[in-house]
Order: C-alpha cells, then sequence, then structure tokens
C-alpha cells in the first residue's frame, strides 16, 4: 500500500500527541494533583492513530476506560481532555467525568465509560441510527480483552449481524485484565474467533504496527460503509503502564504483576519509536524535523497542563445541575 | 378533562398504539424497538400495525438480548433518534439494568450536559395468572431512585397518551410503568397529538375523610375502593399522581393538609419503597401523626405462583378497604 508523506506524518504525530499526553499525566498523578483514576494508553497508541485516520469527523465513536488515545485520535481538543482529567470546569465534560467519561460530540467521541463492555451495545445503536437515516456513517466502539468476558459483547454481535448494523467491535488486546493475565481468564487467546459463529467478517492484526492497524482499519471501514454488516477487529498489543494509574503496584497489592522479562520484549515492539526509525530510513522525516515535532507537541502538552491547572474546579454549589436536560 | 371535539371512546392499549403511531409519523427521529413489537401476544394491540405502516428499520422486533437491544436503544438515542425500547415483561428489563442505570440516567450529568438520552424505557407489569416470581414484579421503586431517570406510570387511556407523547418528546431518559391489567379499560381519547406535563397528580375523586394516593392500575382500584368506602360514610379523596418522578408534592399535600388522613397504596414491596418516600415526605412538610398515615403494600416476599397465595398478595380495591377501615 502507497502512502502520502502527509498520511505518514500525521500518524506519527498522533501517536506522539498521545504518548506524550499520557506520560504527562505520571508526575501530576504521583503527586495527587490529579486525582481521579486514570489508566494510560501508553504502548498501545498505534491503534487509535492508525483506526482513527480512516474515520470521517462524523462517524461515532464509542470508548473505555482507557479511552485518551482514542479521544484524541477522533479530534478531541487537548486542553480540554487535561482539563477534565484535573475535573475542573474547563474539561470536555466540565468536571463532572474525569479521564473516564471523556466526550467531544462535536468530534464524534459520542461517550467513554469504565463499565466494562458498556459501550458495546450504544455504538450498535448508534450504527442503526445511522442505517436508519442512511447517512453512511460508522460507528465503532473500543474495548479491551476483559470486556469478552460480558455477555453483552455477545448479544451485540449476534445483534448487529442479525441487522447489517455498520458496527466495528474493536478489541484492543493487550493482554491484561486489570492485574489478570489473559491466559487465566480465556479458554483461548485468539479473541478474533469469536466473530465467525456470529457471520461477523473478523480480523487479527499487529496493533503495534501502525501501517498494519491503518491497513486492517481501512479495509474494516470500507465493509462497514459499504452496507456488508459489522466487523470485529483483534488488535494484539501491550500496556507499557499499569492497569489504572503510572505502574501496576499504584494501590500497593498488585506488585510484579508482569514478567520483567515480558515488559522488556514489549519495549522493543514499541509502535512508536519502531515507526519513527522507519519514518527515517524511508526519507520521510528528518531527525531533525521528528525533534521539533516532540518540542511542538511538548509545549502543547505542557500548554493543556498549564490551562487545566489555572482553570477552576466546578463549584459545589452546582452539585445538581446536569442531573436532567 | 378532554374535549369533545375530536374525541372518541378508545382503550388503553389502542391509546398507547395511537401515540406511538402518530410520533413515529410526525417524527423520522423516533424507532421503537424490543422484542415482541411485531407480536400481539408480547404487546397485545399497543404495537399493531406498526411495522407493516413504518418498515422493519424503525420499528424492530429483536432477539432475545434484553441487554444489547436497550444498550443500541441509548445508543441511538446518543446518536440523536428518540428512541422506545419495551420489555413486554419487567423482569427482564433486570437484564438492561446498566444501558438504564450507569448509562441513560447518568449520561447528561457524566457528560457535563454536552449529551442527553432521549430514550423511554417501556416496562409492562403483569401481575397475576399464577405466573409467579419472575414474569410480576413491580420494580417503579428501582428506578425512581436513580437521579437522571423520570418515571411515569399512567393509570388511564387518555393519560397514556398524553404522557407516552410527552415521554418521547423528553430529552431525559424515561421509564414509563405500564400494567397489562389496564389494557381493556376505554374512555374518551382525543384523536390529535397532545402531552400531558410530567408532575402533575390528578384528583380522581374529590373527599374529605382520608386522601388515597396511588398511580397504574392501583389508581383504578383506588377509586373503587373509595366508592365502596362511600357506602360506609368514609368520604376518601384518590389521587393519582400519574408520574412517580417529577412527583407532584403539592397534590398530595394539598389534599392531605383537607383531609387530616393519607394511605398510600402501592403496587410493590414496603421496604425502602414507595410508600415509604410519600410517608416521609408528609412527615417533613406537614404536622400530620404517624398515626394517620398508612402505608398499604403487598407483602415483602417474591409474588407466589398458586392462585392461594397470589389472593394474600396483590392488592384490589377489597383489600384497599379494608385496610383503609383501619384508620377509623
Amino acid at each position: 500500500m502507497k502512502y502520502s508523506p502527509g498520511l505518514l506524518e500525521n500518524l506519527y504525530r498522533t501517536m506522539l500527541t498521545i504518548r506524550q499526553a499520557e506520560e504527562s499525566l505520571v508526575e501530576p498523578i504521583n503527586n495527587g494533583t490529579i486525582r481521579c483514576p486514570v489508566h494510560l494508553y501508553s504502548g498501545q497508541e498505534a491503534i487509535a492513530a492508525g483506526f482513527c485516520a480512516n474515520l470521517n469527523q462524523k462517524d461515532y465513536l464509542f470508548g473505555n476506560h482507557r479511552s485518551h488515545g482514542h479521544y484524541l485520535a477522533k479530534g478531541g481538543d487537548l486542553k480540554k481532555m487535561i482539563a477534565e482529567i484535573y475535573c475542573k470546569e474547563t474539561g470536555c465534560a466540565k468536571g463532572r467525568g474525569g479521564s473516564m467519561h471523556l466526550i467531544s460530540v462535536e468530534n464524534g467521541v459520542m461517550g467513554i465509560v469504565p463499565i466494562v463492555a458498556g459501550t458495546i451495545s450504544l455504538a450498535v445503536g448508534a450504527a442503526m441510527a445511522a442505517k436508519v437515516r442512511k447517512d453512511k456513517r460508522v460507528a465503532v466502539s473500543f474495548f479491551g480483552d476483559g470486556a469478552t468476558g460480558e455477555g453483552v459483547l455477545y448479544e451485540s454481535l449476534n445483534f448487529a449481524s442479525v441487522y447489517k448494523l455498520p458496527v466495528i467491535f474493536v478489541c484492543e488486546n493487550n493482554l491484561y485484565s486489570t492485574h489478570m493475565a489473559i491466559g487465566k481468564i480465556r479458554h483461548k487467546n485468539h479473541i478474533a474467533d469469536i466473530a465467525g459463529p456470529f457471520g461477523v467478517k473478523s480480523f487479527h492484526c499487529d496493533g503495534n504496527n501502525v501501517l498494519k492497524v491503518y491497513e486492517v482499519s481501512k479495509k474494516a471501514v470500507e465493509h462497514c460503509r459499504s452496507g456488508k454488516g459489522p466487523v470485529f477487529i483483534e488488535f494484539l498489543t501491550y500496556r507499557m503502564r499499569g492497569h489504572v494509574g503510572p505502574d501496576d503496584n499504584i494501590q500497593g497489592t498488585h506488585t510484579e504483576i508482569r514478567p520483567l522479562k515480558e515488559v522488556e520484549k514489549w519495549k522493543k515492539r514499541d509502535p512508536i519509536s519502531n515507526f519513527s526509525d522507519y519514518l527515517i530510513k524511508k526519507k520521510v522525516l528528518t531527525r531533525e524535523k521528528i525533534k521539533n515535532i516532540i518540542n511542538q507537541i511538548n509545549n502543547e502538552v505542557h500548554d493543556a497542563h498549564t490551562f487545566a491547572r489555572e482553570s477552576k474546579r466546578p463549584p459545589a454549589n452546582e452539585v445538581l445541575k446536569y442531573v436532567f436536560q | 378533562m378532554s374535549s369533545n371535539k375530536g374525541t372518541r371512546k378508545l382503550n388503553y392499549a389502542l391509546a398507547i398504539n395511537e401515540a406511538l403511531a402518530q410520533k413515529l409519523e410526525s417524527d423520522p427521529s423516533v424507532i421503537l424497538i424490543g422484542q415482541g413489537v411485531t407480536s400481539p401476544w408480547y404487546v397485545g394491540n399497543t404495537c399493531k400495525d406498526l411495522v407493516e405502516r413504518f418498515g422493519e428499520e424503525r420499528v424492530i422486533d429483536t432477539p432475545v438480548s434484553e441487554n444489547a437491544t436497550t444498550g443500541a436503544a441509548v445508543g441511538a438515542a446518543i446518536a440523536g433518534m428518540k428512541a422506545i425500547v419495551v420489555h413486554p415483561r419487567t423482569d427482564f428489563a433486570v437484564y438492561a439494568f446498566d444501558p438504564i442505570i450507569n448509562q441513560a440516567a447518568n449520561w447528561f450529568y457524566m457528560s457535563g450536559g454536552t449529551s442527553s438520552v432521549p430514550v423511554v424505557f417501556w416496562l409492562i407489569v403483569n401481575g397475576g395468572g399464577e405466573q409467579a416470581a419472575q414474569h410480576s414484579q413491580a420494580l417503579h421503586t428501582v428506578f425512581a431512585h436513580v437521579p437522571g431517570l423520570k418515571v411515569i406510570a399512567p393509570s388511564t387511556a387518555y393519560d397514556v397518551k398524553g404522557l407516552l407523547i410527552g415521554a418521547i418528546n423528553d430529552p431525559n431518559p424515561v421509564v414509563f410503568i405500564d400494567n397489562r391489567s389496564l389494557y381493556g379499560a376505554s374512555e374518551n381519547v382525543p384523536e390529535e397529538m397532545y402531552e400531558i406535563p410530567f408532575g402533575k397528580g390528578v384528583v380522581r375523586r374529590k373527599g374529605k375523610d382520608i386522601t388515597l394516593v396511588s398511580f397504574s392500575f392501583l389508581a383504578q382500584e383506588s377509586v373503587k375502593a373509595a366508592e365502596a368506602l362511600a357506602l360506609e360514610g368514609i368520604d376518601a379523596e384518590v389521587i393519582d399522581i400519574r408520574t412517580l418522578k417529577p412527583l407532584d408534592e403539592k397534590i398530595i399535600l394539598d389534599s392531605v393538609n383537607k383531609t387530616g388522613k393519607i394511605a398510600i397504596v402501592d403496587s410493590a414491596w414496603k421496604f425502602c419503597g414507595f410508600s415509604a418516600e410519600i410517608a416521609a415526605l408528609i412527615n417533613e412538610k406537614t404536622n400530620l401523626s404517624n398515626k394517620s398515615i398508612l402505608r398499604v403494600n403487598i407483602p415483602d416476599a417474591p409474588a407466589p405462583a398458586s392462585v392461594s397465595l397470589e389472593e394474600g398478595y396483590y392488592l384490589n380495591s377489597d383489600k384497599i378497604v379494608k385496610s383503609v377501615k383501619s384508620l377509623f
């Protein structure tokens, strides 16, 4: 597949923005400035970037507890995200949602929730809306390997298949469901196989290679948008941080869940450093250009933190605001 | 209540049908989804001719997957549709607590007011008939407990049309508690579309000795009970609150301040129940003595099968009469 230099640079920028934003949260989490539960996406950036590059602004995206990357890749505003993670009034959910409830309706980020598998059926419904209106939108729900334990996933696969709905089920298999290694929670670790019995087209793909992600996602979105029904994709990946917070032992109990050797192995498969090596090798970007991009993004992230820290929290007397419209 | 112009007798089930048909007709964003929407065995006449008139894309009969189909209704609403999802037996909606309670109820709040969920959760109660514990539960209290959900429970054909249209037009999630035993009840219903505002109860019978507060099927039974009590010299005022949330506190308090006694007639369990909420309201906002507050509920037990046990379980006008007389 041929790529324009512009697309390649954008994929790199998106991944890097996600990574720098995620890593910028570590210090304020550790020093207590950020208090809400934060599930870092570091290590999985290629999936959000590669997949969302195939979506239109109006396509519907639903996420999960680990969705900063999806929000940013779909066009969500960085400042509003960081401010929301600080639970400030200037955040994308006005400090009512925090890290686990990012939203950007104008960019199609329709909802992000931490109830495991909680948005899968919502994406099916958004796809149903698109089908009724014949507006050619597609809907996606991102979820993790842990969500494969929830019954609603299978109900949704069947429902979407029966009605040929334009919905893409994206499973990011990062090999851990909170503290449980996948071998302990599933009989079989080839998740993409669950789609076949429902007549849903499926792909299994390396989730740490942004170009492979892009290509598979392109096929999936085209299939869906042309009215051929739902698609299931399993992206194999690895989270470089803990389930919640920077480390696995953030809560003081889950120490050394993951074998050090395993972590080291996956560090070598880092989606961003591998992609920047590729871009230099292919002469798409120079080392200097990459340095400039890194500086630019670091400045944006820094500004977002300043904006968030200087913003006010919502006033206590507004606790009843937004219960009903 | 209803004007004579353009009205005719219509039963409760067909009043629902007319509300659904008129909304589907007038608003292309309205969809109806749920198990049995094409089958009278599930939903009586409430969905008569809808699939024929509006097509399978907007009137969607579903596999037995309450969680996913309710979630799909919520997702469609988030994506700009006005969705109605029906559970022909309330009990099966328990499978859908996640989309109802975790998602829809919280959605507007947790998005900081940026995204609302115009969805109607239509739950049909089917008490009696030796159907036992999983075909008969009245769960209105559970939903009324949750911030972000409105709960309506109309008792007449006129009310159900106006409240259901109001529910579909409401930008918030609304739980519509329905009772199959009301389906045959007829009255004059306007042909045109109309809305009944939420949070407005209605006095079904004026009286001066005691206030009976109820809703849905038991509002009708309370009227019957009041007629029987009148024969024994007790003049009961009957209030049908119509919507549990928002609640018309004023109509209850005004009546109680006049009569000095209240019987709260509730089709669900007593413990932590809706009748407890109304009793607390009376305690907080009137000077009534606790001895003048009566809670009439079903026993704190699962619904039985055998009709002999059902007789000791479900409420009816006779039981309301008997309970009320204990206050005199």
